[in-house]
């Protein structure tokens, strides 16, 4: 016994010394740039130190992801956020897996202690925390991207970004649309049971009116189109998003889009041959026989402008919106041995209309409620009953960059 | 060859140091599991871990400040314990405390003085813990229930509680959470007390002390031990064990709500079902491994704790998932359980003659 003991002993003495030596490396280590401290890719950080001219890279900033690369979205942000940092060459830094809780005032804060002119948060639920880092840090300036208080917030250096993604989901609702009526024409259904299934992740306006978008889209190449919505109450539950979409098939759904982080929906697609729209990437190698198309909000022109503006020391927008033009929204590649005949060309037609302002998404004249086309509309949650029809349409993104659009329209029902 | 027998006593050094060779290996473990499976130098993840904790000012009161509410937690679920009285609702007592704070923070005008809410969120708080701790109690006092499971089913109804009220007071409409509460008025927010995270370690150090001084000094903390040793003899000796087992009961249950309290008063300002993020279960360890002793418990708090900020800095520094962070940690918490083994049996080789012993 006494002879294991000593052996322990020794052991835990030979540690002890290694343990304290690493303890000292770590010392200088935190003096230098957290050298692989960011971008997952080691790879990655490198070269943007290097190449990096040594008074451009004075500044640096920080990202606060509520996951990591495994979700689509983060990844999403992730990846623009890294391509931004190099081109601009500065330095980035970027902690992953963040609670919407005081852990993001946290992280925030940490962001800004080590030094960062922008800190920007991923996910609407970091919002209030960010707040109140940029209250402590007036030095710094926050962005909590998808978040809508900053313009009656008053504070400065707190701000807000998003994109008219509902432009996207409206590009890729014609797809869709086309993929119906392709089937349509092949006899596989009527036109009357031309059902799209829509798995939602929350039941708010971000949503309603990206599925709003998503089934005019669809609708204007395929009137008779009518929309089953779940709702997960998750923005990252693989079984609730998979059983859902499945739930949507069996329901009668012919095709299947969705909002919401996993793999679910897209993966029960590809298993029951129902033809998918996704969002923020594409799925067409998980899934090359179901993915039709995707939409995504492009972070990269955002970043790259606030990197610019925090260069020169300045502040920026409080509230900025990304757009087709800024190359904010993007679609995805099409799968061409899924889509429909001519989908491309419809979708290239509607694009230029949208941008030259001749087409608009939410045009009142294409949707009604209960029957009837509004007229005015001032119950969006969060804007003090503000106006939001103008022109004969519904001017999401307009009077502030997070949707607004959440209205319950004719033809879209939300199944409990 | 092997012969596994029961230890009569150890010396408290020999104890400490199974312990800490315990701890030792768990990390050359963790070394070999690093290289073999990320091929990523040991010392660059460890020093990570370090870094998690202890790498800028922030950290370290980061550090303090969740070791506290992990500690906090902890103490309230000891009295019960070593009653051998098994509460596994902490979880949902501090839930409970939390919403109770916050339905004050949401519900009491912010036109009224701070120390008010104050005062009304920490009653509230306080005696919503126990409430909850104490309906158990009362049906294992009277009928004889398995608190147990009762404590664990309370968790859930804690949690469908908390999630009901975050769909009822949602903010903005449809996202289910309530974000932080009177952001603009701070009206239910705990004043700092020198920074942002003292106040919560000066309360969970009062705690601590008089935790202590309950358990070992006071006639409450006797009864409760004897109880726990044997019922019949409390009985023998005129302890009534009913009101022994409600009172003790409704006292970890009021800590736990206290816990709750300076969560969302003092830190998160707002309440969500994953508010007490698995810390009631993980204070059961944190008390066994203390052997309920209030003041080791400072130290087996910090451990896991500096074990799980580790694991996430892994996750951020080394670009590994957060899943081996909490995998390293997990082979720790194993050594460490492993390690009583060792201490309550011995073992010993069956060719006994060849056994050195230099001391004698």
């Amino acid at each position: 016994m006494k002879k294991l003991i000593a052996l322990l002993l020794s052991l835990a003495l030979c540690l002890a010394l290694v343990a304290c030596g690493g303890a000292k490396k770590e010392e200088t280590k935190t003096e230098e740039p957290a050298p692989a401290g960011e971008a997952a890719p080691a790879e990655e950080s490198a070269p943007a130190e290097e190449s990096a001219p040594a008074a451009e890279s004075s500044i640096k900033v920080g990202l606060v992801c509520l996951h990591d690369e495994t979700s689509g979205y983060d990844k999403n942000f992730i990846d623009a956020f890294n391509e931004a940092c190099e081109k601009a060459g500065v330095e980035g830094i970027i902690k992953k897996n963040v609670e919407e809780s005081q852990a993001a005032y946290d992280a925030a804060a940490e962001l800004a202690d080590a030094g960062c002119a922008v800190v920007i948060s991923d996910s609407y639920g970091h919002q209030g925390f960010m707040l109140e880092a940029a209250k402590e840090f007036p030095d710094v300036q926050f962005t909590a991207c998808t978040g809508d208080t900053a313009l009656n917030d008053g504070v400065e250096n707190f701000h807000n970004a998003f994109a008219t993604i509902y432009e996207g989901r409206y590009l890729a609702g014609i797809a869709a649309g086309m993929k119906l009526n392709e089937m349509i024409e092949n006899g596989e259904f009527t036109a009357e049971e031309a059902k799209i299934g829509y798995v939602g992740a929350m039941p708010y306006a971000e949503v309603k009116s990206g599925y709003t978008s998503f089934y005019l889209g669809a609708k204007s190449v395929c009137p008779t189109v009518t929309m089953d919505v779940i709702f997960t109450g998750s923005w990252y539950d693989e079984t609730l998003e998979k059983e859902g979409a499945d739930s949507l098939i069996k329901g009668g759904c012919k095709l299947i889009s969705q909002h919401a982080d996993s793999m679910g929906a897209p993966n029960a697609c590809e298993a029951a041959g129902v033809p998918n729209v996704s969002y923020n990437g594409s799925t067409q190698t998980a899934c090359p026989n179901t993915y039709i198309v995707s939409s995504r909000i492009n972070w990269e022109p955002y970043f790259t402008y606030v990197i610019e503006c925090a260069k020169n020391g300045e502040g920026y927008d409080t509230d900025w919106c990304g757009t087709i033009a800024t190359e904010s929204v993007l679609l995805t590649e099409l799968n061409e041995s899924v889509i429909a005949e001519g989908t491309a060309e419809k979708i290239e037609e509607a694009k230029a209309a949208l941008a030259d302002g001749t087409l608009k998404v939410f045009d009142c004249a294409t949707w009604t409620v209960d029957g009837e086309t509004l007229e005015s509309y001032t119950d969006s949650w969060g804007m003090n009953g503000a106006e939001c029809i103008a022109d004969g349409a519904f001017n999401e993104s307009s009077l502030r960059s997070a949707p607004y659009f959440d209205i319950a329209i004719d033809g879209i029902n939300v199944l409990e | 060859m092997i012969r596994i027998s029961k230890r009569g006593s150890i010396s408290r050094g020999k104890a400490l140091l199974i312990r800490a060779s315990a701890i030792v290996l768990a990390i050359l473990f963790c070394a070999l599991l690093t290289m073999i499976t990320t091929g990523k130098n040991p010392v660059d993840v460890f020093s990570s871990v370090i870094a998690g904790s202890f790498g800028t000012k922030r950290k370290f009161w980061l550090f303090l400040q969740n070791t506290a509410i992990l500690l906090c937690i902890s103490l309230a679920v000891t009295p019960a314990f070593k009653m051998r009285c098994w509460n596994l609702g902490a979880e949902g007592q501090v839930l409970t405390g939390a919403m109770a704070a916050a339905a004050c923070m949401v519900l009491m005008p912010e036109t009224l003085p701070n120390w008010v809410v104050l005062l009304t969120m920490t009653v509230s708080s306080i005696a919503a813990g126990a409430l909850w701790a104490a309906i158990p109690a009362y049906f294992k006092a009277k009928f004889n229930t398995n608190e147990t499971l009762f404590t664990l089913m309370m968790n859930y109804v804690a949690t469908q509680v908390v999630a009901f009220f975050c769909v009822k007071w949602e903010n903005p409409k449809g996202s289910c959470k309530i974000g932080v509460i009177n952001q603009k008025s701070h009206s239910g927010w705990m004043p700092e007390v020198g920074n942002k995270y003292l106040l919560v370690i000066l309360a969970v150090v009062l705690v601590t002390v008089f935790m202590y001084f309950y358990l070992n000094y006071t006639k409450h903390g006797y009864e409760l031990s004897v109880v726990g040793e044997s019922e019949r003899t409390a009985r023998y000796i005129g302890i009534k064990v009913n009101r022994v087992i409600l009172r003790t009961m409704c006292l970890s249950g009021a800590i736990c709500g206290l816990a709750g309290l300076l969560l969302v008063g003092c830190i998160n300002h707002t309440v969500s079902t994953s508010l007490a993020g698995g810390q009631g279960f993980t204070a059961v360890m944190v008390s066994w491994l203390a052997k309920f002793n209030p003041l080791v418990m400072v130290f087996t708090s910090g451990l896991l704790i500096f074990m799980s900020t580790g694991a996430g800095e892994i996750a951020t520094n080394c670009g590994l998932n957060r899943a081996f962070g909490d995998l390293l940690s997990s082979v720790l918490i194993f050594f460490i359980i492993g390690s009583e083994f060792f201490i309550n049996y011995q073992i010993s080789f069956h060719k006994k003659n060849r056994e050195v012993r230099k001391d004698v």
